[in-house]
């Protein structure tokens, strides 16, 4: 057992544990702060994939922003004043049964499927090598994710202030 | 076993999806749903990931990664401007109560 796989099981841990805490809390608040932890463990999980840029974007993009913007909806949606938020519950023991099913299904195929292994030469860093893949073979996707961010923000900001007019 | 290889990056994500999958279907509030969501779409990320680094596809599965997180940033906007809404015309967003298409 190298030191990589010491760190690799400490990510792992820490990633599905608080994602368990996400979906099992019902203060929204402290799922909240779990799902802080699962971004951060994911972040490690792709270090450790050699995927050094998309590690940045997600502790960026997703414990900087969306993370931020769930918060923002959790207390825009409820009276300030309750101390507890609580959310409720439905069909907890058929959902956790047909998800064990579905759990032990895929991780199954998983681990029996032969998966053809070919390493890559994944380079140390991988930004410039992303950022040339941008512009030259994923040109068209980046322009159109460019364009549909725009609608989107034009979008988000028409609906959250139709009372306006 | 202990060596570290795609398979133990795939179970992680397989289990990050059922854990995504059963905070959607059983969450009455609508954030909840959304973290839901959130949950799912890393796992399928760190499968775009790790299928870069042990199949021979060059960089392709990390870009797809990053459009990935764009969309699910658009995704996360727009959905909390539509919760938002509700909010005001309903007073609360228990996504089980708001059911008026039905009638």
């Amino acid at each position: 057992m190298t030191f990589y796989d010491i760190i690799f099981y400490l990510f792992a841990a820490i990633t599905l544990i608080s994602a368990l805490f996400v979906v099992s809390t019902r203060n929204i608040v402290y799922s909240a702060f779990y799902l802080l932890f699962t971004f951060f463990g994911v972040a490690g999980i792709y270090v450790l994939l050699g995927a050094d840029f998309i590690a940045v974007v997600q502790i960026m993009v997703y414990v900087g922003g969306i993370l931020i913007l769930l918060l923002f909806g959790v207390m825009l949606t409820n009276k300030i004043t309750n101390v507890e938020i609580r959310t409720g519950t439905v069909q907890l023991l058929p959902a956790a049964i047909g998800i064990g099913i579905f759990m032990g299904a895929v991780v199954a195929v998983m681990i029996w499927t032969e998966w053809k292994l070919e390493p890559a030469q994944i380079p140390l860093t991988t930004t410039k090598d992303i950022g040339h893949l941008l512009i030259t073979d994923y040109v068209l996707i980046f322009e159109l994710l460019g364009i549909l961010l725009l609608i989107a923000l034009i979008g988000a900001a028409s609906i959250a202030r139709r009372d306006q007019e | 076993m202990l060596q570290v290889g795609l398979t133990h990056f795939l179970i992680i994500s397989a289990v990050l999806f059922s854990l995504g999958i059963y905070g959607i279907v059983t969450r009455k509030n609508a954030v909840m749903v959304l973290m839901g969501i959130e949950l799912v779409l890393n796992a399928a990320n760190i499968n775009f990931v790790a299928f870069s680094k042990f199949g021979n596809f060059g960089l392709g599965g990390q870009v797809i990664a990053l459009f990935v997180i764009v969309l699910a940033a658009a995704e996360a906007a727009i959905a909390l401007a539509i919760v938002l809404n509700i909010y005001k015309t309903f007073s609360n967003v228990n996504v089980d109560e708001i059911d008026h298409l039905k009638e």
